[in-house]
């Protein structure tokens, strides 16, 4: 089956760090929307070293090991960053350690927060830090995708295995167990 | 609720150790907006003309502007305003980078900072928890240094940080600011930093800024982002290409240097090396340029990157924007772009003003080659053009020897050595180092904002027509899309533009003094605004068609603010600020007498011509003869309190 796929990209040669990305995401994000600004409620980030000449953007999402899964986002020199040969994730920049486990919180509440694309009625044109980032760091692909109608194991693997290695298997058993029992 | 702006200000007494979060009276915003329009008022309120730059009643405000921290491109300007220990008006100096955003979303729109700390301190902002913390291990420390040992030692990688470096600490008149993105250069406001022991404030913010119109404020959002792409795809014809762009001179990205080193004077503000620049020179600089460059960056919420990351080896990184690039070489007058970017770090990473530091060693040479300054004030002073910069400017940043004289900036430098030192001063408006420029014909606008403006600095109230008449075959293609003119002057300053260059409509006595004037007041006034909005000139006030312009910013402030201002309201109120300004500086003394260009500025100067410009320029302006603004102006501004001190002061006769 085909299924349409939602891809921001990110050009890491190109990023320099102005944190519109942030700015337009918080904004999209407010309630109601638009009236206000604040990118620590921002579904991305921008990381900024700028005398060591980094600058990453990461935008939030599920609790995977690695923000970016599976996903090819991450271009450097033109060439994805994340090696995903044999079902296996890795993302050269965060490692491990994506930060994007941590940051992404409401900072009242502190639920989690995660990018939705800006998914809106009518639908935006593209999600809002692709819009106003127009040295084209983040960039917006929508294609078709070739899928199996179910999910690959390794894909069910990798966000099991990221839940597992944050709440460890007794919790995660129990969480299963629980939702089995709702039916 | 507040819109745009916290309503907060911190006041920190450094004396005492007081901190305390002062909630600000909205009218100060609707009469004022804020950045440099309600410094301007606090200074005013609370300063009085008797105190001086280093006394401990001088306070130093750093302000973001009304609008940073909304969705607005480019509204990130931190304004700082204090004293200036140059000559001790109002010293306002501005600069990008990421700290105001930061400070805004921290719950403040200014810290007013007066006291001095018994020893060095720097000050730390995370939200409603604000401490004076120890600063004695970061003494001596560079300014970029200063700002990364904070964040580590914070455990806060995303507080923004501004510090001043051994300048600053040295209370060197011309020391600056620095962020990681910007610096506050001018007036040596580094100094009075200095002079309260006060060597960084990290901030750190994680609240929300509301506007008061979404869905109208993020549409004049997102028409001007596109107004900025489509300013970057298409250059202005027929002007230099480091004109012809937006943002800062893109001397980062461009290559052609062709204007500024032909026009501009080398040495200490000398003389111009016509034909200097040619293929052989462009290529290798170019090469130069590209090899330290890292990568072009912005600031905050702008995608114009006007910035470079420049890392040259054996030198520690820093970054750079617009004409400093060529200010140290030029000075020096060492023919190789290498030397500039060496000098630079090293300058950067002190502190000090890339315009007048350069002007300061250039002026020591010139009075070491003429034999004022000799071998016994300048012991083991090198004979290669490159090392004696690099030796004067080691000296300066400590005040060692003949740098403690220096560091005081040419004026006072010139009258401290004496010996005919005096005669050397050739490039200082109220005692501050000007741009060397030195041409040949009286040029009636910039002659009347060198004298007049506020900022002392002709960079920073320039801006919105160009600096020459435009190649005939493009006149018309020009004015065709000329949207940013005022309402009322859009046929006037068309046909400006349209006959500028024809016969007998050149320099000096074209355009006419009334045209002067207005031309004079569109620049000046779309400055205003942007400074007390917070937005970068570099979209704004200072290029040729810029993205904001005097019909969208009213908007702004409107959905934005939730003030309720047109065209008429926005001018009056930057007309208000700028009348503000200049009433502190005539409290402190300004007068007509001060309000000339250097001698040489132009080769054929004009004298009773130039006395009617500005006869008629002051009138224009509502000032008197003596450049006091009268009773009419300021009652007409809103500014009677303004005109009682005047009166109490003796300094207009009460009618």
């Amino acid at each position: 089956m085909k299924r349409k796929v939602k891809v921001l990209k990110i050009d890491l040669n190109k990023c320099m760090g102005c944190r519109a990305c942030e700015v337009a995401c918080a904004a999209f994000h407010a309630n109601p929307k638009y009236s206000n600004v604040n990118p620590a409620r921002a579904r991305i980030h921008v990381f900024r070293n700028e005398l060591k000449n980094v600058f990453v953007p990461v935008k939030s999402s599920f609790y995977t090991s690695a923000e970016c899964a599976g996903r090819p986002v991450y271009f450097l020199d033109e060439r994805p960053q994340s090696n995903y040969g044999d079902g296996i994730s890795v993302c050269s920049f965060c490692g491990a350690s994506c930060p994007s486990r941590d940051i992404f919180k409401e900072p009242d509440s502190g639920l989690p927060l995660k990018c939705d694309m800006c998914e809106d009625d009518p639908p935006l044109d593209k999600p809002m830090c692709a819009k106003w980032c127009l040295v084209d760091a983040i960039t917006y692909e929508e294609r078709e995708e070739e899928v199996e109608e179910e999910a690959t194991p390794e894909e069910m693997d990798t966000g099991v295995q990221s839940l597992i290695d944050r709440y460890g298997w007794d919790k995660v058993l129990d969480a299963v167990y629980r939702l089995s029992k709702k039916g | 609720m507040r819109y745009a702006e916290t309503g907060y200000f911190l006041e920190i007494d450094l004396s005492t150790g007081n901190i305390e979060k002062i909630q600000t009276d909205p009218q100060m915003t609707e009469m004022y907006l804020g950045g440099l329009g309600t410094n301007a008022k606090i200074l005013w309120d609370r300063v009085s003309p008797e105190v001086q730059p280093f006394s401990s009643e001088n306070i130093l405000i750093f302000s973001g502007g009304l609008l940073v921290s909304t969705p607005a491109p480019a509204a990130n300007r931190t304004i700082i305003t204090s004293l200036s220990p140059q000559n001790s008006l109002f010293g306002f100096s501005i600069m990008g980078g990421y700290w105001a955003p930061e400070l805004k979303f921290a719950g403040y729109d200014k810290i007013i900072v007066k006291g001095k700390a018994p020893d060095w301190v720097y000050i730390w902002v995370n939200n409603d928890k604000v401490e004076i913390r120890d600063a004695r291990h970061l003494q001596g420390k560079s300014t970029y240094e200063t700002a990364e040992a904070i964040r580590e030692e914070l455990n806060e990688p995303r507080a923004q940080v501004i510090s001043i470096g051994l300048a600053g600490e040295n209370r060197v008149f011309f020391a600056s600011i620095e962020t990681h993105r910007g610096s506050a250069s001018r007036l040596g406001l580094g100094a009075v930093m200095g002079d309260k022991k006060l060597k960084a404030i990290a901030v750190r913010g994680t609240k929300d800024i509301n506007v008061a119109k979404p869905y109208e404020f993020i549409n004049e959002c997102n028409k001007v982002l596109d107004y900025i792409q489509y300013r970057l795809n298409n250059p202005i014809p027929g002007v230099p290409p480091i004109l012809a762009y937006i943002g800062s001179p893109q001397e980062m990205a461009l290559h052609d240097e062709e204007w500024h080193l032909d026009s501009f004077a080398w040495g200490h503000a000398r003389q111009r090396r016509k034909g200097f620049w040619n293929k052989e020179v462009e290529k290798r600089w170019a090469d130069t340029m590209e090899s330290v460059k890292k990568r072009l960056i912005s600031c905050y919420n702008c995608p114009v990157r006007c910035a470079g990351i420049i890392e040259v080896p054996g030198y520690p990184t820093y970054i750079l924007k617009c004409f400093t690039k060529l200010t140290y070489v030029m000075a020096a007058e060492v023919d190789d772009l290498d030397f500039g970017f060496q000098i630079l770090s090293r300058a950067q990473h002190y502190g000090v003003d890339g315009f007048t530091a350069p002007q300061v060693m250039a002026f020591a040479i010139e009075l070491y080659e003429n034999g004022i300054l000799t071998d016994s004030d300048m012991e083991g002073f090198p004979r290669d053009k490159k090392e004696r910069f690099f030796w004067l400017l080691e000296r300066i940043v400590r005040r060692e020897g003949i740098g403690d004289v220096l560091a005081d900036g040419v004026y006072w430098a010139a009258r401290r050595i004496g010996r005919g030192a005096e005669a050397f001063d050739h490039n200082t408006i109220k005692k501050h180092e000007q741009v060397p420029i030195k041409l040949g014909m009286l040029n009636p606008i910039y002659y009347i904002m060198w004298s007049t403006g506020e900022k002392i600095n002709i960079t920073q109230i320039e801006g919105q027509i160009p600096q020459a008449p435009l190649p005939r075959e493009i006149r018309e293609q020009f004015v065709s899309d000329w949207i940013q003119i005022p309402t009322g002057k859009e046929e006037r300053f068309k046909q400006f533009v349209l006959e500028w260059g024809e016969e007998g409509k050149v320099f000096p006595f074209w355009p006419p003094p009334d045209l002067v004037c207005e031309l004079v007041e569109w620049q000046e006034t779309m400055h205003y605004i942007d400074d007390s909005l917070g937005l970068c000139a570099g979209v704004s006030s200072f290029p040729i068609k810029p993205p904001y312009h005097i019909h969208n910013l009213p908007l702004f402030v409107s959905y934005g603010a939730g003030l309720d201002v047109d065209e008429n309201e926005l001018w009056k109120i930057a007309t208000r600020v700028r009348n503000l300004v200049r009433a502190n500086n005539i409290r402190r003394g300004l007068r007509r007498k001060d309000e000339k260009p250097p001698e040489d500025h132009w080769k054929k100067r004009f004298p009773d011509y130039e006395q009617k410009l500005m006869d008629e320029y002051y009138k224009y302006r509502g000032w008197n003869q003596d450049g006091i603004p009268t009773k009419e102006t300021l009652k007409n501004l809103d500014l009677d309190y303004v005109y009682d001190d005047f009166v109490n002061r003796g300094i207009l006769k009460d009618e």
